[in-house]
């Protein structure tokens, strides 16, 4: 098992937005300019700090959603209607405010090309977006590793980076991209429609003979049900690497 | 000084006033799930708990006679290092002094192990003298294996990582090392009022 470096304390650093883009009613991309970012792998995560007028402070994690060597970092944010931090990321956050940024975090829900593949990557709503930086780090290192994306979303306009997913998929040497979409189809839907289960990852997973890594993120009962399903199927526990947000992740 | 977020107040109120909460913490009613893996599923009946040197077995209890010892109702205030906090959690489980009970030893660390090849590290002190317990039970009831059952560390004045799910057994250490979240980048002790979340704070 690789073990990161020992390093020095991480800090602070202020970011400034440069863009937003909203990717569905509810979630919204934050691209930032931070001049001391000292880079990141795929998965990882970054703190966000807000401070109050008053002084009252709040932090959260979101994933970092940018590839390792992207000009800008990128986080995507879900906005809970009950997040003090989310909410204002979505909602309030404009072009040019600043961001206090601690990261990167975490070592071990990470994939670099290096690691070789092939890569099975299970995604619940905005459990996406650490994915999605696996799947962009992907492209960026020339696409040779097979990659699958099975991706449980609620209806089609719930689907995060839709449109670069699809262009991601069609291109030579693309990701596999497998939608299933739980509450509502558009007419015409040939593709999944119901919760990821056992059944649609024996159809859609690499086989465990040829030995993927795979990843999973989403709600917890997702994760809970995707991981011991991938299990059954015959894949080592330590080979499936999961990562969990709850809906109080504010 | 912190760069002032234009427009945000913040909407809540009792993160402000609640002196039981640790720095950069929010509270929450729910109980989230985190860990790195599938979870794994022993039955309670197949459980074993073990304290080892780093030569030797020293003591091992079935899950039956582990049952079998004194066991306390422990209620604590948990604060794990992604900032969620919830207070006044309540317990069952038996003490870490219980289980070091006549056990020779000069270890001052300990590395504790689980199922799912996980491990943390803590001083020894940190383990004794009514500060850490092994908790088969969560608000009255049989601990659920999403949340480390059939049984976890509870070690309550540290970040909760280090209180191990699906804990197996204790090895004691005449030394510190690393465990596996402190492998990757999170912080060796782990003092939440002290806000150590990662390597170096």
């Amino acid at each position: 098992m690789a073990r990161a470096a020992v390093r020095g304390r991480l800090n602070w650093a202020l970011g400034e937005v440069v863009e937003l883009i909203d990717e569905t009613p509810r979630v919204r991309s934050i691209v930032l300019d931070v001049p001391a970012w000292p880079g990141h792998r795929a998965g990882q995560h970054v703190d966000v700090r807000l401070t109050a007028e008053d002084g009252y402070q709040a932090q959260r994690s979101y994933s970092i959603a940018s590839a390792p060597k992207d000009q800008r970092l990128a986080l995507t944010v879900e906005g809970l209607s009950d997040g003090e931090v989310s909410s204002y990321l979505v909602g309030e956050l404009r072009t040019g405010d600043k961001l206090e940024l601690r990261g990167p975090v975490g070592g071990y829900f990470v994939w670099e090309a290096e690691m070789g593949g092939p890569l099975l990557l299970v995604a619940g709503g905005s459990g996406v977006v650490p994915l999605m930086s696996m799947l962009r780090h992907r492209d960026a290192s020339g696409g040779a590793v097979g990659a699958r994306l099975v991706y449980s979303s609620r209806s089609w306009e719930d689907v995060i980076y839709r449109d670069e997913l699809e262009r991601l998929a069609s291109a030579t040497d693309g990701p596999e991209v497998v939608h299933t979409l739980t509450r509502s189809q558009p007419s015409g839907w040939t593709g999944y429609a119901r919760r990821v289960d056992g059944q649609m990852l024996a159809e859609t997973s690499w086989p465990a003979s040829i030995m993927p890594s795979a990843f999973v993120c989403g709600p917890t009962p997702f994760v809970e049900s995707v991981a011991a399903a991938l299990v059954l199927l015959g894949y080592p526990a330590t080979s499936v690497k999961t990562e969990r947000f709850g809906p109080t992740g504010g | 000084m912190a760069y002032v977020s234009r427009g945000f107040r913040g909407k809540r109120a009792k993160e402000r006033e609640d002196a039981r909460l640790p720095p950069g913490q929010y509270l929450v009613d729910d109980f989230p799930v985190l860990s790195a893996g599938p979870t794994p599923h022993t039955p309670f009946e197949d459980w074993t708990f073990t304290i080892e040197s780093e030569m030797a077995e020293l003591k091992r209890w079935s899950s039956e006679s582990f049952r079998a010892l004194p066991s306390e109702e422990v209620r604590a205030d948990i604060q794990c290092v992604t900032k969620w906090s919830k207070l006044d959690t309540t317990w069952e489980g038996v003490s870490v002094d219980t289980l070091l009970e006549g056990v020779e030893h000069d270890a001052t660390h300990a590395m504790v192990f689980s199922d799912g090849d996980y491990t943390t590290n803590l001083p020894l002190e940190d383990l004794l003298d009514g500060k850490a317990w092994v908790a088969f039970a969560y608000d009255g009831l049989p601990l659920e294996p999403e949340h480390g059952g059939p049984a976890r560390l509870l070690v309550p004045h540290l970040y909760f990582w280090k209180s191990a799910k699906w804990v197996r057994g204790l090895r004691l250490m005449d030394h510190d090392e690393p465990g596996f979240w402190e492998s990757y980048g999170y912080h060796i002790y782990g003092d939440p009022w002290r806000e150590q979340r990662y390597a170096g704070d």
